[in-house]
């Protein structure tokens, strides 16, 4: 016992020296589960491939407890070199101007090749400042796409190779499932009043969010998602909910619905196109078909993309030793690498970041081999982006996305109706803007 | 009538003396504190690059603000229901316990067991047990006729918090009115029952009035828990949903702050928060203690 313990320090203490060599980059996420593990097999393999940084993941919890984590660790000096930070918290970091170095400037400074072109555009036009330029290195990008129990549908007489394209033929599919008592619901949503319900729902409907380009056109934007189109959706997933044909999993990300999926008590779920693996996991005992989310033909007859969600990597300015830029900018070179990006893409579920890695995935026939794993990213690369389906930029973000749920759970208690929630949404979430403006203007 | 003094020649040892506590207090309380009053004065970006000085400006909005205005009510409810439930139900248990001999300890122990589950554990236990989805109380109640989601249903949200809060509560109001029950004179009671009163006026008309300090003890301390002591349960069971219904003060102050990021208006409700504390603990020391005497 004592050998082993003395071993064990001996081996401690070797490694602390030969980390003394190498310099740190500390890197903050919210990456748990497999896909942290994931996440620290790729910091594992840079840190292999060179002997001058060592690249430490450290992970923080949600995405708002690893922002306010950052946010609080800068302000006290302490802060990581680089920090995972998810989409929706893009607007906060952007307007921090003093806290962030840019990416594109870091790999510039750095002397390290850096070419804007080899991403996939409409993840970078999501993390671009206005003159084109990216700010944060993009990691983990996903959209949402709809899950369907085979089963289920075969069982109410549906053909399980055809999923519903439209909201309405949702709506008759899914009174189809429930009325032959196939499942107990028909569809479930994550995000189900934002990032999904409302976002997206926008986006691929092509209706402004806010003013001034979704607010990528400065901090003076206004929201717009009260439009007579989002209310008429929302007072539909209402009556849906009354027929028992949609069930609501909760605010947020909707802690429920996946699980109601994996149940087999909803028969369709829509959620991130990186629930990808763990819809196969755990859908035990039936088969899973993936399709594009639905579109509303009462509203458009030609879908536009949809809207990412997931994370980047902002670089926090302060670090004491400059040392610690050049080993994030060397791992950044590293993290786009196409073998690098097609892994990571492949085994999660979120989407390839540089067109590289999508074409070396095409080219090892992974597409076809795994049916269903490209349909994130033709909805996502369909048409061309409008303002409206460029993406979002507001700040504080994840303040009023729990403004909106809850407005949105005042529609399904029956007290509100669609108008009425979003109107009271659009009113408070605009109050927080202003403020928002207010604190980050001089 | 004399009495005995030590008195110290040193005019610096009882400061030594006293530093410790004052040191302790002077860096986790006072300067805390004194950090929620400035930064409340204080208009920011979350990252501290931007400040202004706004003066009462995060007060005066946090007055016209709808939702703050909710959050107090729905503090009012919940402390209230808090302290009327888990009193309530101790009493009943402190009175059953009383009249138990032999087996009283062995329930004292059982009773005290829930006081020593963390806040976040509690919730959480609550959490799973009313579960619209997977919890064995909304199946129960599915029997009844009664569809318990406390994610759609304000009431039924509420309804849970109150429980899991006045849950963990009990064991310490319990442990109080047990010993404020030894203490009513023996006496006193069979006094009474010699007159001809039955349990129930005696418990009404003796026991009762003779327990009141440590019922007006016990509202104060309840009172101050449901307020601030009851973030972790919230946050686990319902998260200030649905439609702020269980925002509560203390977990409005953490969602601004923590999940907004907006600094000054959420250290202006913690100094709200704070005084709302003097004025308890003002009325603790300086009413209660002095006007319930027998």
């Amino acid at each position: 016992m004592f050998k082993k313990l003395s071993m064990a320090a001996v081996a401690v203490a070797l490694s602390a020296t030969s980390s003394l060599a190498a310099t740190e980059v500390t890197w903050w996420h919210a990456m748990g589960g497999e896909l942290g593990k994931k996440l620290e097999e790729i910091a594992q393999k840079f840190n292999d491939s060179q002997s001058d940084y060592k690249v430490v993941p450290v992970f923080k919890g949600t995405y708002p407890e690893t922002l306010t984590a950052a946010i609080a660790a800068f302000r006290a000096g302490q802060q990581p070199a680089i920090v995972q930070v998810f989409e929706v918290g893009t607007g906060t970091m952007m307007a921090a101007k003093g806290a962030v170095y840019p990416v594109y400037k870091l790999m510039a400074d750095n002397k390290e090749p850096w070419d804007p072109k080899g991403f996939l555009a409409p993840v970078v036009g999501y993390y671009s400042d206005a003159q084109g330029n990216i700010l944060s290195m993009p990691f983990n990008s996903s959209t949402p796409i709809m899950y369907y129990n085979k089963d289920v549908f075969q069982k109410a007489g549906l053909d399980p190779e055809v999923a519903p394209k439209t909201w309405a033929e949702l709506a008759t599919m899914g009174k189809k499932i429930v009325d032959s008592g196939a499942a107990a619901c028909g569809f479930t949503l994550s995000y189900a009043a934002t990032w999904v319900g409302l976002e997206n729902y926008s986006a691929i409907q092509n209706l402004p969010y806010g003013t001034l380009q979704n607010g990528f056109g400065g901090l003076k934007t206004e929201f717009k998602f009260n439009g007579k189109e989002q209310a008429a959706f929302w007072d539909n997933l209402k009556k849906q909910q009354d027929a028992k044909v949609f069930k609501y999993g909760g605010p947020g990300g909707g802690a429920e619905t996946a699980p109601m999926f994996y149940a087999q008590q909803c028969a369709i779920y829509m959620g991130s196109s990186a629930s990808r693996a763990g819809v196969i996991n755990n859908a035990k005992g039936f088969k899973v078909g993936f399709a594009p989310m639905p579109y509303d033909d009462t509203v458009t007859k030609d879908p536009k993309n949809s809207i990412i969600g997931g994370a980047t990597l902002w670089t926090l300015n302060g670090q004491k030793n400059p040392d610690v830029y050049k080993g994030v900018a060397k791992f950044f070179t590293y993290l786009s690498k196409p073998e690098v990006q097609a892994d990571w893409h492949q085994f999660t579920g979120y989407l390839p970041i540089t067109n590289a890695a999508y074409e070396l995935g095409q080219k090892q026939g992974y597409y076809e081999k795994t049916p269903g794993s490209d349909i994130a990213i033709k909805q996502i690369t369909r048409g061309t982006p409008t303002d409206n389906s460029r993406g979002l930029r507001f700040g504080n973000l994840t303040q009023i996305r729990d403004l909106i749920d809850q407005q949105f759970e005042t529609v399904l208690s029956g007290k509100k109706t669609g108008q009425q929630a979003l109107d009271d949404a659009a009113k408070a979430g605009n109050a927080i803007l202003r403020e928002f403006e207010a604190s980050n203007s001089n | 009538m004399q009495t005995k003094r030590t008195v110290f020649h040193s005019r610096i040892l009882p400061y030594f003396l006293l530093a410790p506590q004052l040191i302790i207090t002077l860096i986790f309380f006072v300067w805390p504190a004194a950090q929620a009053i400035w930064q409340s004065f204080l208009r920011q970006d979350p990252f501290g690059l931007k400040v202004t000085f706004v003066w009462f400006a995060n007060y005066t909005r946090l007055l016209d603000d709808p939702d703050y205005l909710n959050a107090l009510g729905a503090t009012f409810v919940f402390s209230v229901g808090v302290t009327v439930l888990s009193m309530g139900l101790s009493l009943m248990f402190a009175v059953a316990v009383n009249r138990l001999l032999r087996s009283g300890r062995f329930y004292t122990t059982l009773l005290v067991w829930p006081y020593a589950v963390a806040p976040a554990a509690a919730g959480l236990l609550w959490w799973f047990m009313f579960n619209p989805s997977v919890g064995i109380i909304p199946y129960l109640l599915s029997f009844l006729g009664y569809e318990w989601n406390h994610r759609l249903h304000t009431g039924d949200a509420i309804v849970l918090i109150i429980i899991a809060a006045a849950w963990k509560q009990i064991s310490y109001n319990f442990l109080f009115f047990v010993a404020g029950l030894q203490s009513v004179p023996q006496s006193l009671t069979e006094a009474a029952a010699i007159d001809g009163a039955g349990p129930f006026k005696r418990f009404w008309t003796v026991v009762f009035p003779l327990l009141s300090p440590t019922t007006f003890f016990l509202a104060v301390i309840n009172i101050t828990y449901a307020m601030f002591d009851t973030f972790g349960i919230v946050d686990a069971t319902t998260s200030g949903g649905p439609s702020q219904s269980t925002n509560i003060l203390v977990y409005k102050v953490y969602a601004d702050g923590f999940i907004g990021l907006n600094l000054g208006p959420s250290a202006a409700q913690s100094v709200i928060l704070m005084l709302i504390v003097v004025v308890l603990t003002v009325v603790q020391f300086r009413w209660i203690e002095r006007k319930v005497q027998y």
